[in-house]
C-alpha cells in the first residue's frame, strides 16, 4: 500500500483541481477518494466561516456571495499559520490591498485593520485600571512628566478614511451613513467588549504619543493647540485605559 | 507656555476629566458573549473560533471572479463623492475610474475582470 505524505495530502486539501493523493483508504482498504473531498470541502468551508466571523463589517460591505469567493481566495493564499482560529485572517488587510476586484474600494483595508484590532483587543489580556484621581494624586511638578502605561486591550488605529463612521452604519442599526474625511479610532475595553470611539486629529496624536511612553508635554506639544486635554484624559480613564501612572 | 502655566492647563484638565468621571453613568455590561449572536447582528467580537463550522455547504473554489462588490458599499458614498464599486458607477465611468486608485506605474491588467460581468453568473453563486 502506497503512504501518502504530508505535502502531499496538504497541496491537494486546498486545491480541489488537484487528485486525491492515491493510498488513502477507507477501513475496507477502498479508496477514500469522496472522504477526502468531503473532508477538503469542510476545510475550506470551516475557514470561510471563520473568515465571516472575523470581518463582519467587510463582508457587509461587499456582500455575501461576494465575501464567499474572496474568502476563497485568501484562504489558499494564506492558510492558517496556528491552530487558534480567533487569530485567523491577521493577513487580510494586505491581501485586499493587492486584490484587483476591490481595487474601488480603497477604504476596505482599513476597516479590516480595525476589525482584526477590536478582535485582538477583545482576546487581549486583563489589566487593572488606575483612576483619575490616580493622576490628580501627583504633585504638580509632575504632570508634565507623568507617563502612561496602556492597557493591553488598547488600540488606535488611524485610516484616511472614515472607518470608524464605515464601522458603525455597519453595524448598529440607524446609524447615519459615514461622513467623508480621515478618522482615527481609539479601541478599549472597559468590561469585556471593545468599544471603538473616534477621537479628533489632535486627541490621536495625543494618545499615539502616551502610547509609545513619551511624556505628557511631549504628547501635548505633538498634538497642538487644538487639543482638548481634560476631554481625552477623561475618555482615557473611564474606559480603563490606563494601567500605570509613572 | 512658560512650565507653571503648563502645569495650571494639566491640572485644570485634569480637575475637567475628574468631573466627567463623576458624571459618567454606572451602567456597564457585565457578561462576557460567549459567540452567542444573531448573524449580522454581531455584537460579539469575539470573531472565529466559537462555534464548530458547518458541514452542509460546499466550497466552489475559484467560480466566481466575475462577481463584483454589492452589499452596503454600494450605499456609502466613499471616498471622494463617489460611490461605491456597483456595476452602474464602473459602467458609468467606463471602468476607467478604477485606475485613478492605483499606484503610477501598476498595470491595468486586472481591471478587464469587471467587465466579464455577467448576469447569469451572478444567479448562479
Amino acid at each position: 500500500m502506497t503512504e501518502v505524505s504530508q505535502s502531499q495530502f496538504r497541496a491537494a486539501m486546498l486545491d480541489s483541481d488537484q487528485p486525491v493523493p492515491e493510498g488513502l483508504r477507507d477501513k475496507a482498504g477502498a479508496p477514500a477518494g469522496k472522504r477526502f473531498n468531503v473532508y477538503r470541502n469542510n476545510v475550506a468551508v470551516g475557514l470561510t466561516e471563520a473568515l465571516e466571523a472575523a470581518f463582519p463589517v467587510i463582508r457587509k460591505l461587499v456582500g455575501d456571495a461576494f465575501f464567499k469567493a474572496l474568502a476563497g481566495v485568501y484562504l489558499r493564499n494564506h492558510p492558517p499559520a496556528s491552530p487558534l482560529m480567533m487569530h485567523y485572517g491577521a493577513e487580510m488587510p494586505g491581501f485586499l490591498k493587492g486584490f484587483e476586484p476591490v481595487r474601488a474600494l480603497p477604504y476596505l483595508p482599513d476597516v479590516a485593520r480595525l476589525e482584526i484590532a477590536i478582535r485582538q483587543s477583545y482576546h487581549a489580556a486583563d489589566a487593572a485600571p488606575v483612576t483619575v484621581e490616580d493622576l490628580g494624586a501627583l504633585p504638580p511638578d509632575a504632570f508634565a512628566r507623568a507617563r502612561f502605561t496602556f492597557a493591553p486591550a488598547v488600540r488606535l488605529v488611524s485610516s484616511r478614511f472614515p472607518i470608524h463612521g464605515i464601522w458603525v452604519a455597519n453595524m448598529q442599526p440607524d446609524a447615519p451613513k459615514p461622513g467623508k474625511g480621515a478618522e482615527d479610532v481609539l479601541i478599549t475595553r472597559p468590561k469585556f467588549d471593545p468599544r471603538p470611539h473616534l477621537l479628533s486629529r489632535p486627541a490621536a496624536i495625543f494618545t499615539a504619543r502616551m502610547m509609545e511612553g513619551q511624556s505628557l508635554t511631549a504628547a501635548m506639544a505633538a498634538a497642538g493647540g487644538g487639543l482638548d486635554l481634560g476631554e481625552t484624559l477623561a475618555r482615557l480613564f473611564t474606559e480603563g485605559a490606563i494601567t500605570r501612572i509613572s | 507656555m512658560s512650565k507653571t502655566s503648563k502645569t495650571i492647563v494639566v491640572a485644570s484638565a485634569v480637575a475637567t476629566a475628574m468631573t466627567a468621571l463623576a458624571h459618567a453613568a454606572a451602567a456597564e455590561e457585565n457578561e462576557k458573549c460567549y459567540g452567542v449572536s444573531l448573524a449580522g447582528e454581531n455584537d460579539c467580537a469575539a470573531g472565529p473560533g466559537t462555534t464548530c463550522a458547518g458541514t452542509s455547504t460546499v466550497d466552489y473554489q475559484g467560480n466566481a471572479w466575475t462577481l463584483v462588490p454589492a452589499g452596503t458599499c454600494e450605499t456609502m458614498e466613499l471616498p471622494g463623492h463617489r460611490m461605491g464599486a456597483t456595476a452602474a458607477s464602473l459602467e458609468a465611468d467606463g471602468y476607467n475610474g478604477l485606475a485613478r486608485d492605483l499606484p503610477e506605474g501598476t498595470s491595468e491588467e486586472g481591471l478587464k475582470m469587471v467587465e466579464m460581468m455577467d448576469d447569469d453568473m451572478m444567479e448562479e453563486s
